[in-house]
């Protein structure tokens, strides 16, 4: 193709995409599937239905157990039972379940971690936050398990080509905004259908700026603005955090061209921009944590899981709760995306802070984010979490409430029982 | 009307409805449609709506039908009830992908989608490419190629295994 490309544009023309007319029909070959205990149980049904016999490369197909892990019910041990029975079978060696694998953890951070995920590469999982991988400058979408059984069998996909959209971020962070607060800024912004079907490019100095784990919470919500996916270039910082991981990848850098040619364009200023909250029960219900100070009561703190769950978060955690204690009546539950996280987290003291603070620590698991298990609200209560979706009966009853936000506003809310400015709980007013 | 027609009595919900309230995550462990059915709907805000539904109904719903979760068991869900098609506003990517994969019809049409009643009855013709209601009626939005050959296979279960022959 002639001309300067977007980034999303040269990862599909490098997959056997022709024409890249947005609205336009293409398979796609793909470099890596991901499929769950919960989403796998089906494709794999669905791959026999399809008389495939083997999948099209065993070390391209990832296997994460992490909804219902560990096991809540029988149901869900026959879930991850069939999960590992099918990677055996297939030789798939990309077999995590946590307690039973070396340092595995929830998939999208395991992909990350594991440097399974490369600029460029197109990867297609059972797991709507499978954009969460666009932090490193791939292409990453989430489908349906009939979908992901279909791209085991064939190593294509197909594709409707999405619009892109360039997500300019303008001005700096100020204090306690991290790229939680910049995701929830752009879906607070677009509505969430507002990038439906569209490919979002995340730009900006404030994005160049921001930490590789700052940037999988700014991708990992890209759906919840309808997004088919959410991408930062792969510069410097994707290298590195590749390089101390997995040091014998070679990932190279990879961005869109200058004066690359977008459907649309979005931009949001962060000068004086303040922490984000989405209040029940959207993700587009979003407010600056001033407006909702002082106005909720809550029961449950929650703090991990694929949206947030790395080092960068546990660290801002654990600044908030450092010498600080849980309010009464309130629960905190920690959940490190990834053993390797816990463990660094132990390393580095964090876990101890919580526990000191009144916390009470998960292994990694999807968990109560998605009303799973661990964690399920009463009808009701009222959680602050650092997870990626409030809808109505999201973590548990349907009379239940969720606020999202970053894992400074989550801790302070901890300590403080309600939601409040971070800066609150970090210099209390003095006593005179 | 040609033999491709389907009639079912509308049931209506309302905009960005959910996966999550489509088919609740406490369910995710079942795999089966039909039991997967006998939740469909159950934490909707209106907590008569998901009971009321039988087979052969047809939801009506407005915009981005089935944000959020990618779970399968949304439409699976709804095929187990005997839900014929969904007419929308507009749906969400994943969900939409995920009925034209299963032959569900997902018909996105803001004008009957905006003027069906609840206990109206509709008929859609997709070789006819019409939509009628009681007192209204619309054509359906032309499929492109590809969408009509997956579904002309009924999904991508055999769409799938005709390209694996293909290969062979």
């Amino acid at each position: 193709m002639d001309g300067p490309m977007t980034l999303s544009a040269k990862i599909l023309a490098a997959h056997g995409v022709e024409d890249l007319t947005p609205g336009a029909f293409a398979l796609a070959r793909i470099d890596r599937v991901m499929l769950n205990d919960v989403s796998g149980a089906v494709s794999i049904r669905e791959f026999e239905k399809m008389g495939a016999s083997s999948v099209f490369d065993p070390e391209r197909v990832a296997c994460v157990v992490d909804h219902f892990w560990p096991a809540k019910d029988a149901r869900s041990a026959a879930l991850v039972a069939r999960l590992r029975t099918f990677a055996e079978r297939q030789g798939i060696t990309d077999y995590w379940e946590v307690g039973a694998t070396r340092d595995a953890g929830i998939e999208h951070a395991i992909l990350a971690e594991r440097g399974r995920i490369m600029p460029g590469d197109l990867l297609v999982g059972a797991d709507s936050h499978t954009c969460t991988s666009g932090a490193f400058g791939a292409f990453a979408t989430g489908m349906g398990s009939s979908d992901i059984a279909a791209a085991m069998a064939l190593g294509e996909v197909w594709l409707k080509v999405p619009e892109v959209v360039e997500v300019e971020f303008t001005g700096s962070r100020g204090e306690h905004v991290t790229g939680k607060d910049l995701i929830l800024a752009y879906i607070g912004q677009a509505g969430v259908d507002g990038a439906n079907y569209a490919a979002l490019e995340f730009c900006g100095e404030a994005v160049d700026e921001l930490s590789l784990d700052g940037r999988l919470a700014l991708c990992n919500m890209a759906v919840e603005a309808g997004a088919k996916t959410g991408m930062v270039a792969a510069d410097e910082t994707t290298l590195q955090w590749l390089a101390e991981r997995v040091p014998e990848a070679e990932p190279v850098a990879l961005a869109a061209d200058p004066g690359a040619p977008y459907d649309r364009r979005a931009s949001i200023d962060l000068d004086g921009m303040r922490p984000m909250v989405a209040a029940p029960s959207s993700p587009g219900n979003v407010h600056s944590i001033d407006e909702l100070a002082g106005t909720v009561k809550i029961d449950q703190v929650y703090v991990g899981n694929c949206s947030n769950g790395t080092m960068t978060d546990l660290r801002q955690l654990a600044e908030v709760l450092r010498g600080n204690q849980v309010a009464p009546g309130v629960r905190l539950i920690v959940v490190p995306a990834t053993q390797r996280i816990y463990r660094e987290a132990l390393q580095e003291g964090l876990i101890e802070v919580f526990l000191d603070a009144g916390a009470m620590m998960s292994a990694p698991t999807c968990g109560a984010c998605f009303g799973g298990h661990t964690g399920i609200l009463a009808a009701g209560e009222v959680a602050v979490t650092t997870t990626n979706r409030n809808f109505r009966g999201r973590m548990g009853d349907p009379e239940s409430s969720v606020y999202l936000a970053n894992a400074y506003v989550a801790g302070a809310a901890a300590v403080a029982g309600g939601l409040v400015d971070p800066a609150d709980v970090l210099r209390p007013e003095p006593v005179r | 009307m040609t033999d491709a027609a389907i009639t079912g009595r509308v049931v209506r919900i309302g905009d960005d409805v959910d996966t999550d309230v489509m088919l609740p995550g406490a369910y995710l462990n079942i795999t089966d449609a039909q039991e997967l059915g006998a939740h469909l709907l159950e934490t909707y805000s209106d907590p008569e709506v998901g009971p009321r539904i039988e087979s052969g109904d047809i939801l009506v719903a407005g915009r981005n039908c089935g944000m959020g979760s990618s779970r399968e068991h949304a439409p699976m869900a709804m095929i187990g009830r005997g839900v014929q098609a969904v007419i929308a506003v507009s749906f969400a990517r994943i969900f939409q992908r995920n009925c034209i994969n299963l032959g569900l019809l997902a018909i996105e049409q803001p004008e009957a989608a905006a003027a069906l009643q609840d206990g109206d009855t509709v008929t859609i013709d997709t070789a006819a490419g019409s939509i009628v209601w009681d007192g209204g009626q619309g054509s359906l939005p032309p499929q492109p190629p590809f969408i009509q050959e997956l579904l002309a296979r009924g999904g991508i279960v055999e769409w799938a295994r005709h390209r694996l022959a293909e290969r062979a």
